[in-house]
């Protein structure tokens, strides 16, 4: 169809490069080059937040974000979240919590409760609720979801003082 | 692991608690496999042309430009499928779904075309190219219209066979009609006209849909020797056994394998995508992925819409004497499972009431529309939304209070459902309690005085019966470590499945749940199940892993006798296997089955004395605060009760019920698919709103009645669904006890009640 181009990253701590095409997004390059399938597109507009992926520190929608643009970029995916083998708090809290069901929209979830407690690591509801205004759940496990995150908060302040 | 072969009982050591969900580890790091985002070796990609049209004749499809473009491999119509599948022909209920659009189309999306490409994007740049000239036809599209008119979606229509209400309709011509279910209890009309009080209403529910979050996806990889499918389909069994007969081949060369599902709510049943992948792999001689974009979901299956007219006689005491239901479903353009919809919810649309005298017609309807299945209920929130607002409705036209008056007609245990089946575990007076306890329903409640804040609050009760009858085959195999590995084909889509029938394993082998395998549902392994659907799992396939766990356990004594261990030895599993077979060698396989008694209902009447093996029975309450000058309504409160048996894990347990219960509070305030002419015009997630954190109201709260099943495994049944019943009339009541407006119709959106506050004020706003 059109132009290949090959783009370097980091991706996960790793520097990798990948050949793309200009209408490739974010997802399909993660899944396909990478085997990386934490990040998923469900909507496909950037409104539901299945496709959460970090960018140079910044949460992004994968399924918006053309693959072209991670090119010089640092690229961190749910899957560097449990380095070592050890879950990171905030996942050991949606266990705990049983903060999912399905568990489709869950990685986006994570990541961006993430950046909320590294941002503000004592949120309140209202900020939490704010935080997560772009992540839907058509399971509805949003209650569950404000217990957890309540929870990574004690849970990363307790490894902090420890 | 089961260290040894009698370990001290602990009885309820294993079910009752909750236990984190086994598959935990998987979802939070975002390693959990979903058909969706799988890939094969070799895999081509297939993309689907679409009908443009409601209703219209074929004229031509011109493919010419499409099979030109570079990478494109083939371009499918239903004249190349049926070269590899001469009658391609589909359905649970009706053999009427083509795999691919054959001589006519009947719904705007209907798939007419496909391109396979090893590159979906140039599958999809090829879609683009392809035209179609139809022959409009008028088409229909309500459902009452439907069964008065001359416009017939099908030609003829074609029972599947499998079900016996559905055989005088075989051949029948110039019917919409897909299912007439009817049933009769001593004699409506004499006790209507008896009635010292008289209502007669009609409720309407709207088209929404189920929007999981993992889109419809299959991948099929067709050899001659066998074929097998990856699938995100809640009910395996069902499609194997529905391609060996597309294939006319034996079932054991047919393999579904299941990995999690990103949700499915009644959406990924019976046939989706599986007899156009298997055709499509046929052609290609390849695997072929077909996997959903957000929008296609519009076009694959629905909720249904209804229309409910119910009429009721009270006698001068309160008492519900006669109620006649007349329930027109609105089932799109192919039946899906819509007759059994039809049938199974239409049995309780009288409600969880004693009352002597009911009429029910229930209609499954063709109509040009996206095809409409179960959603989270079969079709129960539809009837419970009617039944409750004219329960409602009757109790404030006779100044009595409406939870009074429920309570004087409430069908307690001991007294017989509109079937005539005594009724046995069906708690409504309890529920209500809880309902009424957590709301405080008691004390005096401020109505919000003379500001433009009206506040109201409402409550709704109701009941459904299981699907019946159906059959789970389990099996429990204990290796000669004695780790213990189950096999089901109950079907893990975010219910937490897996974790209670490990559970259920575990308290009968006495080892922790945590260390129960549960494998992934493949057909090859996995036996028989009729489908994770409708509630029926952990109460069917409970069962059926109950058994497996005990046949193993009483294997494994036998064994210990074989082997000349003392009656009561405690002797590790390990070393009796090890004594058996000289070394670590040998399973121990367990199997279990389970089918309830049933009853068929009497034709004509409905009547049986045992229809359903349970019943479910969830209230909600609701207060809420509406905007006299906006329509704007805000929930401050929203309580949900369910009977759920008892709680083989209580978290999941909650967790349904707040799931189930936030669902239908975007079905019930906002969710609406809007059509135009037959088309779907807001099939996004920018212009089609979900519930998302900012909806939930400000007080929720979840609740059960432990209430054992006396029939269920340990006790327990399914809950959930049971949650999604009475949230749309429980608001719809508070919003009348508010100010004053009753909506016959979802959603309650601002608009919607402003609508009414204005027309109730004398001064109705223009429609749009």
């Amino acid at each position: 169809m059109t132009a290949t181009r090959t783009i370097t990253f980091t991706l996960n701590g790793a520097p990798v490069s990948a050949d793309v095409k200009p209408h490739h997004n974010l997802v399909e390059l993660l899944q396909t080059h990478f085997g990386l399938t934490g990040a998923r597109e469900t909507c496909g507009q950037g409104l539901c937040g299945c496709c959460t992926v970090i960018v140079n520190g910044r949460s992004v929608s994968g399924c918006l974000y053309l693959a072209s643009f991670v090119d010089g970029a640092d690229v961190r995916t749910v899957e560097a979240l449990d380095g070592a083998g050890k879950l990171s708090p905030v996942q050991e809290a949606f266990i705990e919590a049983s903060a999912f069901q399905c568990g489709y929209c869950t990685p986006g979830f994570i990541l961006m409760v993430t950046q909320l407690l590294d941002e503000h690591p004592d949120p309140d509801e209202e900020q939490i609720k704010h935080y997560l205004t772009g992540n839907l759940c058509r399971c509805a496990t949003y209650p569950e979801v404000m217990d957890a995150v309540k929870l990574a908060a004690r849970k990363r302040k307790a490894a902090a003082s420890a | 692991m089961a260290t040894t072969l009698n370990p001290a009982a602990k009885a309820g050591a294993q079910v009752g608690r909750s236990v984190p969900r086994l598959e935990g580890r998987d979802k939070v790091t975002g390693r959990a496999e979903y058909t969706h985002t799988m890939r094969l070796p070799g895999m081509l990609h297939a993309k689907l042309f679409r009908s443009t049209v409601p209703h219209g004749r074929i004229k031509s499809v011109d493919t010419s430009a499409a099979k030109k473009l570079p990478g494109v491999l083939h371009v499918v119509t239903v004249d190349d499928v049926r070269k590899v599948l001469p009658h391609p022909y589909y359905g649970p209920a009706f053999h009427d779904q083509p795999i691919l659009a054959d001589g006519k189309v009947r719904f705007v999306g209907e798939p007419v075309a496909a391109v396979i490409s090893a590159d979906p994007h140039i599958a999809e740049e090829a879609v683009q190219l392809i035209t179609a000239e139809y022959e409009e036809l008028p088409a229909i599209y309500d459902e009452v219209e439907a069964l008065d008119t001359n416009i017939f979606v099908h030609e003829e229509l074609k029972p599947a066979g499998t079900f016996a209400d559905l055989k005088h309709l075989k051949g029948a011509k110039g019917t919409n009609l897909a299912l007439d279910y009817r049933l009769r209890r001593g004699d409506f009309d004499k006790a209507y006209a008896a009635a010292a009080h008289k209502f007669e209403h009609e409720f309407k529910t709207q088209k929404v849909l189920h929007l999981s979050f993992e889109p419809f996806a299959c991948i099929c990889d067709y050899r001659e020797t066998g074929v097998t499918f990856y699938d995100s389909t809640q009910g395996p069994s069902f499609v194997r056994t529905e391609m060996a007969r597309l294939l006319g081949w034996p079932e054991n060369k047919v393999r579904i394998k299941v990995p999690y599902l990103g949700s499915g709510y009644g959406s990924k049943l019976y046939i989706k995508l599986e007899a156009l992948a298997l055709a499509l792999s046929m052609i290609a001689r390849k695997p072929v992925k077909i996997a959903y974009t957000f929008e296609e979901m519009f076009y694959q299956i629905t909720r249904h819409p209804s229309t409910f007219r119910i009429k009721s006689g009270v006698d001068k005491d309160g008492r519900i004497v006669a109620r006649k239901c007349e329930v027109f479903w609105n089932g799109g353009a192919y039946a899906d499972i819509g007759p059994r919809v039809t049938q199974k919810s239409g049995l309780t649309a009288a409600g969880p009431y004693d009352i002597d005298n009911v009429w029910i017609d229930s209609y499954a309807l063709y109509t040009n529309m996206t095809p409409a299945g179960a959603l989270r209920g079969f079709g129960v929130p539809q009837l419970v939304w009617a039944y409750e607002n004219h329960t409602d409705m009757m109790a404030r036209a006779l100044n009595m209070d409406p939870v009074e008056f429920r309570r004087k007609n409430l069908a307690v245990e001991g007294k017989p459902h509109a079937t005539g089946q005594m009724l046995k575990d069906h708690p409504v007076d309890k529920v209500m309690d809880k309902v009424l306890e957590r709301m405080e329903w008691s004390k005096p409640f401020d109505k919000g005085g003379s500001g433009h804040i009206k506040r109201g609050r409402g409550f709704a009760i109701a009941n459904k019966a299981v699907i019946s009858p159906t059959t789970s085959v389990a099996i429990v195999n204990v290796a000669a470590d004695g780790s213990a590995t189950l096999y089901c084909g109950t079907v893990d889509m975010g219910q937490g499945s897996d974790t209670a029938m490990a559970q259920m394993v575990a308290e009968i082998l006495n080892i922790p749940a945590e260390d129960v395998r549960v494998t992934p549902r493949d057909t090859d392994v996995t036996p028989y199940d009729m489908g994770t659907l409708g509630s029926r799992s952990l109460f069917h396939m409970g069962h059926a892993v109950r058994r497996a766990a005990e046949d193993a356990r009483d294997k494994l004594k036998a064994l210990a006798k074989e082997v000349g261990e003392p009656e009561g030895s405690n002797i590790p599993i390990a070393d009796l296997f090890q004594k058996r077979y000289g070394m670590q060698a040998g399973n121990v396989i367990g199997s279990g089955i389970y089918k309830p008694d049933y009853t068929p209902p009497a034709p004509g009447t409905g009547q049986s004395p045992n229809v359903t093996p349970f019943w479910m029975v969830a209230g909600s309450g609701a207060e809420v605060e509406v905007d006299i000058e906006t329509g704007h309504v805000k929930i401050t409160k929203l309580v949900n009760v369910v009977d759920c048996g008892k709680a083989i894990n209580p978290k999941s347990v909650e967790t349904q019920i707040s799931g189930a219960a936030l669902m239908h509070l975007g079905f019930s305030m906002f969710e609406k698919m809007h059509l135009d002419g037959g088309q779907v015009t807001n099939a996004s997630l920018a212009d089609y709103k979900i519930p998302g954190f900012h909806d939930l109201p400000s007080v929720l709260e979840s609740h059960y009645v432990e209430h054992d099943q006396s029939n269920g495994p340990f006790g327990a049944k399914g809950v959930g669904e049971v949650a999604t019943f009475c949230v749309g009339p429980a608001l719809a009541n508070a919003i009348d006890d508010a100010c004053g407006v009753r909506l016959m119709e979802m959603p309650l959106n601002a608009e919607a009640v402003y609508r009414a506050i204005r027309a109730k004020q004398g001064k109705p706003l223009e429609e749009a």
